[in-house]
């Protein structure tokens, strides 16, 4: 059925007793109005509007009214204009074409005679506006300021203001009549000019000085309006127009904002007003509340700044949450300018946090955020750990970012540093950025001294609660990277250590696998985890053993990243010496200037300057004895890492390879010792120990083909021994190229001088990153006594700089199996081109030998 | 400035909505949405602002209607209650004791009403005499007969219909 009018409509509406029931009779009645617009008949077409736009509100399409709309609008009849009006502004905006015709209706209805009339076209006007628009018809608008009709002024001083948002060049326009407006007596227009000359000034600093003469007029008017008595017109609860207040102030504070004159002026009445005004109805409040905004804006003296600053405490002891609520706000803008002043009230703000509002909370947690100094960190951050327990979620993200934001600036220390991380990822470990997860993880790296006490609270925690996802992969990472840590100190935690077995460490973290809460992250960290924890020798070959059948399981997993780590590692098991080198400890994220210091201690550094007189197996003696044994409680897996580190480290370590030494060293476990300028002139092969019998130019007729004897013709053509030991010799000929500086040609040599054969020789090198490597395959894997073998490699490095190589070697000879790592760094300064000076230098100190730490690793 | 000015009942249903920013059709839908379940969901006693998105919202409860506003950040929280208070104010003077019924019926008068209080998201007069003069238009040129009846008709809205409708019929 068709429904008459509008109330039979909303009646029938109503009545529907199910959505599907209300959505086809919306269709059926959109339909029968959409017909009778299309039949043009003009007397139904109010009802059919006045139906369509409550439709509309209901959520159905509208857009077929809207030209009807503008139908209704030029119709004579007050009450169709209205409704056409409410019709334009209801379902028309800026963005719809039809807008445009709207124009021309709004231009004769703005010139009507019926002063209601006009006040539709302005009020719509006003709503809906376009920039085109309000070009279109800014001349109007402005001609209407000057209306006699105070009911036609107060709507066209907002017209204007439309016009001035849109078109912001249009604001001069207006400033002739807008002074005008300033001193209306009419309450609604001074109401509405206050508020466009407010904007104007917001736009152009131009209009702001110009209106800074109004300043004391508004100053009059303000007062007049709070020593006024009683005035029954504009009267709300005890107090006269708080909007006309309110927007006297707020234009006051933009005049009074760096101006020292306008601001004195308006000083008294500022006073006045913060003093008398009534402070137990929320409209006396709105007021006292742009008061304060306004002193706190403009040049106030001092006085008047604490008075606005003590009102804002006294609207913090409130009860009313509103005034609560925009005391925090407020004190959020204070905070910036004097933090002192907020921190009186800092345990109000605390108690906030506990409030039943979360309005409140929010405010109240974003001020204790700005809150934080070295002086309260603390209690602050106990606080709101204490806070974080109960928090609603929507805040915990951000309160652990800020919470550890403020650890890492003002921590006392880093014990509490770790302290108050470990809380967050207790109470909140689903809510962690992963860079805060990620600096932890940083800071735990850089923290040694720590690493036992982090690891066993965190194997603690994870033990009792692995739901938590940022928990878990930090609590996962740390063990399987300090495994060693913990299997041989136990749980320092509690009063009596416990000790913790590999079974425990490996069942807890495949725990983790096996739980709901797992994600592919997390089982991607376990896995690396579970595999590093493995490679430790601590562990027991049972526990190894059933890491291996675990990656095994993982190998076919259908998660592909999971698929290809099983894959890896499982692979990486069988290639015993490589393993260990993969799965050694990671080196520190980011290096810092302060662990620098620590690692340097073990460093090879060639240095070219008076070093201790030593012979060479003396100081080979001490060099062992200071690499391998253990420093200042590190395993020598420390060593290992920092010498990585050396090689790997980047920029950081370029100090290595200059030539003068930085740093003084003690001579007892000075690796400089091996570079001390030994005689001059002495052949390499001559200062060792009659093991090596063979010269570095021996070059035996049994090489391979693919490696081409060294040019002797070259004068560099040097070579250096890299390694010796075990009967296996190992040497470096370098050879370098004028056409192509910065690459150099390596020849290594491996000779056995002993009578048993090297088998299954295994010889890799690595370079710092600075330099790029190439390496052929050696020419026979197995060397026989007599015999030498080659493997020819290329190093490209920039122009000037030293190569540096570390060498792993591994081979079995006499039925042990031997893997050896060495760093040699003993080439020549200038291999690479440049440093002619450099040469020179070495030239006269002739060779130098290098080599340093080594980390034996005999199999029994 | 106040962004938009919604009016929801307690059941969600949206009784009036007002737009002062330019805005498409699918966002309006979703801040009404969402509006509705915060606002509803909100205890008594908490206070009358919500954060939402990067509007500060402000609402204030009347028997069974919600009257929402989005203002700006510059907005004074207080005095938008005050707005809104004003406004209640001049529909309940007009409807004379209004009830939720009269703004579903009347929805046109509603929006004639706030017209008149508030226009581009600004407060337009601060008397309720003035506004409440101006909100009933020019004076009718018609019989005060037919005016008589319209005035007993929004009165006796909620009679069965038929009976205002003979009542026209026996004027007539």
């Amino acid at each position: 059925m068709v429904y008459h009018n509008l109330k039979a409509l909303i009646k029938g509406i109503r009545a529907c007793k199910t959505v599907a029931d209300e959505r086809a009779l919306i269709q059926q009645e959109s339909a029968a109005i959409r017909t009778s617009f299309k039949e043009e008949d003009s007397f139904a077409r109010h009802n059919n509007i006045a139906k369509l736009l409550y439709i509309h509100m209901l959520g159905s399409a509208a857009h077929f009214g809207q030209i009807e709309c503008l139908k209704l609008v030029a119709s004579p009849r007050f009450s169709d204009k209205r409704l056409g009006y409410l019709g334009i502004m209801l379902l028309l905006d800026e963005s719809q074409e039809t807008l445009t015709l709207v124009t021309n209706s709004l231009k004769n209805d703005m010139n009507h005679s019926n002063m209601y009339a006009v006040g539709l076209a302005l009020c719509t006007f006003a709503n809906i506006a376009s920039e085109e628009m309000s070009r279109d018809l800014a001349n109007e608008i402005e001609k209407l300021l000057g209306s006699s009709n105070t009911y036609i002024r107060k709507k066209a001083a907002l017209c204007a203001l439309r016009v001035i948002k849109k078109v912001p060049e249009l604001a001069d326009h207006f400033t002739a009549k807008a002074k005008n407006l300033l001193t209306d007596r009419n309450h609604g227009v001074l109401l509405s000019s206050i508020t466009l000359v407010t904007e104007m000034c917001q736009i152009d600093a131009a209009i702001c000085d110009e209106f800074r003469n109004a300043v004391p007029l508004l100053v009059r008017n303000l007062k007049s309006l709070v020593t006024t008595g009683y005035s029954p017109e504009h009267d709300v609860s005890g107090i006269t127009d708080p909007f006309l207040q309110v927007k006297i102030l707020r234009l006051l504070r933009l005049l009074g904002q760096g101006d020292e004159k306008a601001s004195e002026t308006m000083n008294d009445i500022l006073a006045q007003v913060a003093t008398n005004t009534d402070s137990t109805k929320n409209v006396g409040n709105s007021i006292l509340y742009e008061t304060v905004l306004t002193v706190l804006d403009i040049e106030a003296d001092t006085g008047l700044r604490v008075m606005a600053i003590n009102i804002l405490g006294k609207f913090l002891g409130n009860r009313d949450n509103n005034i609560r609520y925009v005391a925090l706000n407020t004190l959020n803008k204070v905070v910036s300018i004097d933090t002192n002043a907020v921190q009186r009230h800092r345990n109000i703000i605390l108690d906030c946090l506990r409030d039943g509002d979360i309005s409140i909370r929010r405010r109240a947690l974003e001020l204790s955020y700005a809150l934080i100094n070295e002086q309260n960190v603390r209690v602050l951050v106990r606080e709101l750990l204490a806070f974080l327990e109960i928090a609603d979620d929507e805040f915990k993200l951000n309160m652990t970012t800020q919470i550890s934001l403020a650890a890492e600036r003002f921590a006392p220390n880093k014990r509490w540093h770790i302290d108050t991380v470990l809380r967050f990822l207790r109470l909140a470990g689903n809510f962690v950025r992963e860079e805060i997860l990620s600096a932890f993880i940083r800071l735990v790296a850089h923290t040694p001294e720590l690493q036992a006490y982090t690891a066993s609270r965190l194997y603690v925690a994870l033990t009792s609660d692995i739901s938590q996802e940022s928990l878990t992969l930090a609590a996962t990472w740390v063990i399987g990277e300090y495994s060693d840590v913990l299997l041989e100190g136990g749980i320092v935690d509690e009063d009596s250590p416990k000790q913790v077995t590999d079974k425990d460490l490996i069942d807890l973290l495949v725990s983790i696998l096996d739980s709901p809460y797992a994600n592919q992250l997390t089982r991607q960290f376990v896995l690396t985890a579970i595999t590093k924890i493995s490679s430790r020798p601590m562990v027991s070959s049972v526990q190894q053993e059933r890491v291996s059948e675990l990656l095994a399981q993982y190998a076919t997993s259908p998660e592909l990243e999971l698929q290809q780590r099983a894959v890896e590692f499982v692979s990486l098991f069988n290639l015993g010496e490589v393993k260990e080198g993969v799965l050694e400890k990671m080196p520190p994220p980011e290096l810092k200037a302060t662990v620098i210091g620590t690692v340097s201690e073990q460093k090879p550094v060639g240095s070219t300057k008076s070093a201790p007189d030593q012979d060479l197996i003396g100081s080979e003696n001490d060099l062992i004895g200071g690499g391998s044994a253990p420093v200042n409680g590190h395993a020598p897996a420390q060593n290992n890492e920092d010498l990585l580190r050396d090689i790997f480290g980047g920029g950081s370590d370029q100090p290595a390879t200059s030539a003068p030494a930085p740093a003084p060293r003690s001579t007892v476990d000075d690796i400089m010792g091996l570079f001390g300028p030994g005689p001059t002139a002495t052949p390499p092969a001559a200062a060792i120990p009659p093991s090596n019998p063979m010269s570095a130019f021996n070059i035996p007729a049994t090489q391979t083909p693919q490696a081409p004897p060294p040019q002797p013709a070259a004068p560099r053509l040097t070579s250096y021994t890299a390694y010796e030991k075990n009967e296996l010799k190992i040497t470096l000929t370098p050879q370098t190229s004028a056409a192509q500086p910065g690459t150099v040609m390596i020849l290594a040599r491996f000779q056995v001088s002993g009578s048993s054969a090297a088998t299954g020789v295994s010889f890799q090198a690595a370079v710092p990153k600075s330099q790029q490597l190439q390496m052929l395959p050696m020419s026979n894997p197995d060397i026989n006594p007599g015999s030498v073998e080659t493997q020819r490699m290329r190093v490209v490095a920039p122009v000037g700089s030293a190569v540096r190589l570390r060498l792993r070697i591994s081979y079995t000879m006499g039925g042990q199996t031997v893997q050896d790592q060495v760093d040699f760094s003993g080439f020549p300064p200038g291999l690479t081109g440049a440093h002619s000076l450099g040469v020179l230098v070495i030239f006269i100190f002739n060779v130098l030998l290098a080599f340093i730490i080594i980390q034996v690793f005999l199999a029994v | 400035m106040i962004r938009y000015i919604l009016l929801i009942s307690r059941q969600g249903k949206l009784r009036l909505a007002k737009w002062f920013t330019t805005m498409n059709a699918k966002a309006k839908s979703r801040i009404i949405q969402d509006l509705t379940q915060q606002v509803l969901a909100r205890r008594p006693r908490t206070c009358n602002v919500l954060e939402y998105k990067d509007t500060r919202v402000i609402y204030r409860r009347y028997a069974s209607l919600f009257f929402v506003c989005g203002v700006e950040a510059a907005d004074n929280e207080l005095l938008t209650l005050e707005i809104i208070h004003r406004y209640v104010e001049v529909l309940d003077r007009y409807f004379g004791n209004v009830t939720e019924l009269d703004l579903i019926f009347n929805f046109q008068k509603a929006y004639a009403v706030l017209d008149e209080v508030v226009i581009a998201g600004e407060i337009l007069e601060s008397s309720k005499s003035t506004a409440l003069r101006l909100v009933s238009g020019p004076r009718p040129s018609l019989p005060w007969l037919y005016y008589l009846i319209i005035d007993t008709e929004s009165q006796l809205w909620e009679e069965n219909e038929n009976m205002t409708q003979e009542l026209v019929k026996a004027f007539f």
